[in-house]
């Protein structure tokens, strides 16, 4: 099974906070508000709420690829 | 743009209309649910606008950045006769659009992140735990909106700020003066009194820098050439001011309404208060309090599932409506403590009722939280709560979009 990994644009991020709420093992906030990834590849029992937390984040700032991104 | 010609228009559904329940949308606006995602409404002014009631439009259009939120354009729709006054025109966080938006949404975002708003939570949980002692005291009956409703997020939003809770009286009140005005005048004559009165704050606040709250903060990094000048911070503070309490006060107190009209999912929430948080973003979703997730105008020509919303053309999201698609939402009118039960733990999120895009609501955060703890405060500090007078005889509001109830008589 691929390794699915995602990343966050702080530049995008509106810190609704929606994706430490649904998956607070993968995202954060920093003491600015802005969204923070601690765990960029996924681990396979995650990717659905991450899936989730990508689709709720409502400026779209959240990306899930197959491979480690450079943001 | 549209021409604002009434005898074109007149054969439209005539927006908004009132509800004939207090949790579930109008009537006529579920008749048009079950039409298809898009509508053509008549405004007050004799124009018409797109009423979107579809989940998935709502998104995608919430989200467009050619969709501009800028309330001072010519062509943006003023959905109310209210939201004609001057004073709403240029209404910071909801009415601007980037980059002045992004500049405001960052000056604002570590005071309301979900860290700083979880951090907060003990203390609003002893402000409602002594609220509810005090109405234990007096006895009953109470009207729950001005001895809990209210009080709650007031002093919570005065407290963030920064703005005295002595004048919650005058604050509550040209608010509700404000968003409740038939018309543009009372709406105008309303917001300049909160607009003086914030202006004196915050030359105090520039009198006497280091003070506690949000605007103390801001005042002092006031930069007439820069990010913010004190005219912007002015419509923040109003902007927040406003928001920071109505809504969510009027969403405890239906929210008490609906919890009591439904002892089974009352009795469930009892039953596991794990279940909290999803029975607050069920009741969100439900109430849809301001019944509306965004008011936008178009600035391109934009072509969305067949119909084709041109430049100029207003556009409306009803929150109740997109919020009750049977597409994400199963048994969409019904409350559902558990909805999320079973499927994804987020899927009960997915309702519009903070809006969608860059505009979604800063203070979902803190609302979420503050409804998290007027519910499970109030029901077990009082028990055998009921309402004080039947559902049907409740002083509902009417004649907008935002959903409330004047009072709230409640016994036990």
């Amino acid at each position: 099974m691929t390794a699915v990994w995602v990343s966050a644009d702080q530049e995008r991020c509106i810190s609704g906070g929606r994706c430490m709420a649904a998956t607070s093992e993968v995202f954060d906030q920093n003491e600015d508000g802005l969204v923070v990834v601690l765990t960029p590849q996924v681990a396979p029992e995650l990717e659905d709420r991450v899936r989730k937390a990508a689709y709720l984040c409502p400026s779209r700032a959240i990306r899930i690829g197959d491979g480690p991104s450079e943001g | 743009m549209n021409a604002p010609t009434t005898t074109a228009n007149e054969d439209l559904f005539a927006y908004p209309q009132d509800r004939a329940c207090p949790w579930q949308p109008s009537p006529g606006y579920q008749d048009l649910g079950r039409q298809g995602p898009l509508h053509r409404v008549r405004l007050w002014d004799g124009r018409w606008i797109w009423m979107v009631t579809g989940h998935s439009q709502a998104r995608r259009l919430l989200a467009d950045p050619r969709m501009s939120a800028d309330r001072s354009r010519d062509d943006f729709p003023a959905v109310l006769p209210r939201l004609d006054a001057p004073i709403f025109k240029p209404i910071a966080i909801i009415g601007f659009d980037p980059p002045v938006h992004d500049v405001h949404r960052r000056l604002l975002a570590p005071d309301f992140s979900l860290k700083q708003v979880r951090a907060m939570r003990p203390h609003v949980e002893d402000l409602a735990r002594r609220l509810v002692a005090d109405m234990l005291r007096a006895g009953p009956p109470v009207d729950l909106v001005e001895a809990y409703a209210l009080p709650i997020p007031s002093m919570v939003i005065s407290e963030l700020l920064g703005v005295p809770y002595d004048d919650h009286e005058f604050f509550e009140a040209k608010t509700v003066g404000l968003l409740q005005a038939k018309s543009a005048e009372d709406a105008e004559r309303a917001g300049r009194e909160l607009w003086d009165y914030l202006d004196g704050l915050i030359t105090r606040k520039e009198r006497e820098p280091g003070g506690a709250g949000v605007l103390s903060r801001l005042a002092g990094e006031v930069d007439e050439d820069g990010d913010l000048t004190r005219e912007d911070l002015l419509r923040i503070a109003l902007a927040l001011l406003i928001g920071g309490h109505d809504t969510t006060s009027q969403m405890i107190a239906l929210g008490v309404v609906t919890l009591l009209e439904h002892p089974e999912q009352l009795a469930a929430l009892r039953a596991d208060p794990g279940v909290l948080p999803a029975a607050v973003d069920e009741l969100l979703r439900l109430v849809s309090i301001t019944d509306v997730s965004g008011v936008r105008v178009a600035t391109e020509d934009i072509e969305i599932d067949g119909e084709v919303i041109r430049a100029g053309d207003g556009v409306l999201v009803s929150s109740s409506m997109t919020n009750r698609d049977p597409a994400v939402f199963p048994r969409p009118y019904e409350f559902d403590v558990h909805r999320t039960r079973g499927g994804n733990a987020a899927s009960g999120r997915q309702h519009l009722t903070f809006g969608f895009g860059i505009h979604q609501c800063l203070g979902q955060n803190l609302a979420r939280m503050e409804l998290e703890v007027a519910f499970s405060v109030l029901f077990e500090g009082i028990p055998d709560l009921r309402l004080g007078v039947p559902l049907e005889a409740l002083p509902t509001r009417s004649g907008g979009t935002m959903q409330g109830v004047h009072t709230l008589p409640i016994e036990w």
